[in-house]
């Protein structure tokens, strides 16, 4: 069954609640994409110049640590957002993010975005309040990481 | 039927609940670098103690000292006791010394169990961190046997590292069912591991449940389980239908030392089984 960008944006989690003449805004930023398994979505210090919502398939967040290899940060899957490094300067990457199995996703250019929420600031608002709380989830699931919970004197 | 905390035909402790009961280790399997699960039979009483999932024995090394553990096996296997626990402590690590035909003395079961009456007819949500998933796995056992009876059930597990996932081939074959929906993650990884990584609790927004109609059994590290019902209850879960197993200083099994008083509460007696609602104002509670 083909559904819109239209529509993928609005069912999808992050885009929860946004209302439709501001998705009829972004939908001109977003295009369709997969990743085969493998398959590099971008690397460390390259142009931030978009970022991902995962509709089906998992990714890796990577970080290379000399002598111990690719590590793996998170993985982010279905239903979640990947990339928040296109809202602020330098707009590059801090980490590598690879497919780990066939991945479906809407990419949105981040210039195209930046942009229109520059011109609209109700619309950058929505975004802010969006990423603000996808970084709070993030930096809560850290510090728990962090804790290493399961280790011996937890 | 299905064991629950109020059926009174199993998980009683012998008459005499102070009085350790002869078991032969059969078997000590070694499921990570620092954690095992003991295999016991009674070595006197041939027909052992019947148990409910998430109830837990008294285990005595003999010369050494005596420690709580849930027991992990399959009730069905009754008089067959299993017990996974990681050797960190001085009973623990000479229990991890202990070969096939040794001999140990357990007092038990004690405790309340999972809720499984309550969940049939609904979906049930299992959330469990590193070593907390040996108590639900009596559950699963259970939940598997009777599958027919509960609707979606999801096993959400989250460990250390790929290296400390426990009952790895059991996962396995868990996950090759068609009716078990089952994630797992792990909080570091290199590259060469397939699944997620992250901590267990970015799998509960992601999971396929209705709210309304989900009973969730947790257990793992207090803190994991403290933030797996803050976001249980972002999903829409109610307190009433989230249940915690709560690991406190158990000694005598039975309610009467107070080794393990939580609150109003003894773990030993009272629970290790919760209903979150029960235990919501002293949970994370420093004086507690």
């Amino acid at each position: 069954m083909m559904h819109s960008l239209e529509s993928i944006i609005r069912e999808h989690p992050f885009f929860q609640g946004l209302e439709d003449p501001y998705i009829q805004l972004i939908v001109e930023c977003a295009k369709n994409v997969r990743f085969d398994e493998g398959k590099v979505l971008f690397r460390q210090n390259e142009p931030a110049d978009h970022f991902y919502l995962i509709r089906e398939g998992l990714v890796a967040v990577e970080l290379m640590i000399p002598h111990r290899g690719f590590t793996t940060v998170l993985t982010a899957g279905g239903g979640e957002v990947l990339g928040w490094s296109w809202l602020f300067p330098p707009y590059r990457w801090y980490f590598d993010a690879r497919a780990l199995e066939p991945t479906r996703a809407l990419a949105f250019d981040g210039k195209c975005l930046r942009t229109k929420c520059d011109e609209d600031h109700d619309l950058g608002y929505e975004f802010f309040k969006r990423f603000a709380r996808i970084m709070t989830q993030r930096l809560e699931a850290t510090k728990l990481q962090l804790l290493d919970l399961y280790g011996v004197n937890v | 039927m299905v064991s629950t905390s109020e059926n009174t035909t199993v998980g009683k402790p012998a008459s005499e609940p102070m009085l350790p009961r002869l078991y032969r280790i059969q078997r000590v399997h070694l499921e990570t670098d620092d954690t095992f699960t003991l295999h016991l039979l009674p070595a006197q009483d041939e027909m052992g103690s019947s148990f409910a999932p998430g109830q837990f024995n008294m285990l005595y090394v003999f010369g050494t000292g005596e420690v709580p553990l849930s027991i992990s096996s399959n009730p069905s296997d009754s008089p067959l006791l299993q017990h996974t626990t990681r050797a960190v402590g001085t009973v623990t690590k000479a229990m991890r010394r202990l070969g096939r035909g040794a001999m140990v003395g357990i007092r038990g079961p004690f405790g309340s169990s999972w809720p499984l009456e309550q969940a049939v007819g609904r979906n049930v949500l299992v959330v469990a961190g590193g070593i907390g998933l040996a108590p639900l796995r009596p559950a699963i056992y259970q939940l598997i046997a009777q599958r027919e009876r509960f609707q979606r059930v999801v096993l959400l597990y989250g460990t250390r590292s790929p290296e400390d996932i426990l009952y790895r081939q059991e996962l396995e074959h868990w996950r090759g069912k068609f009716d078990l929906e089952i994630q797992v993650t792990v909080d570091r990884a290199a590259s060469t591991w397939r699944g997620n990584v992250g901590v267990v609790t970015t799998l509960i927004g992601r999971s396929p449940i209705d709210p309304l109609n989900t009973v969730a059994l947790v257990c793992g590290p207090e803190i994991m389980m403290r933030f797996s019902v803050i976001e249980l209850e972002k999903r829409g879960l109610a307190a009433q239908h989230i249940y915690l197993s709560m690991e406190r200083n158990m000694k005598c099994g039975i309610g009467f030392c107070g080794h393990c008083q939580f609150g109003p509460l003894f773990v030993c007696k009272d629970g290790p089984v919760f209903r979150f609602d029960r235990i919501e104002a002293v949970l994370g509670k420093p004086e507690v």
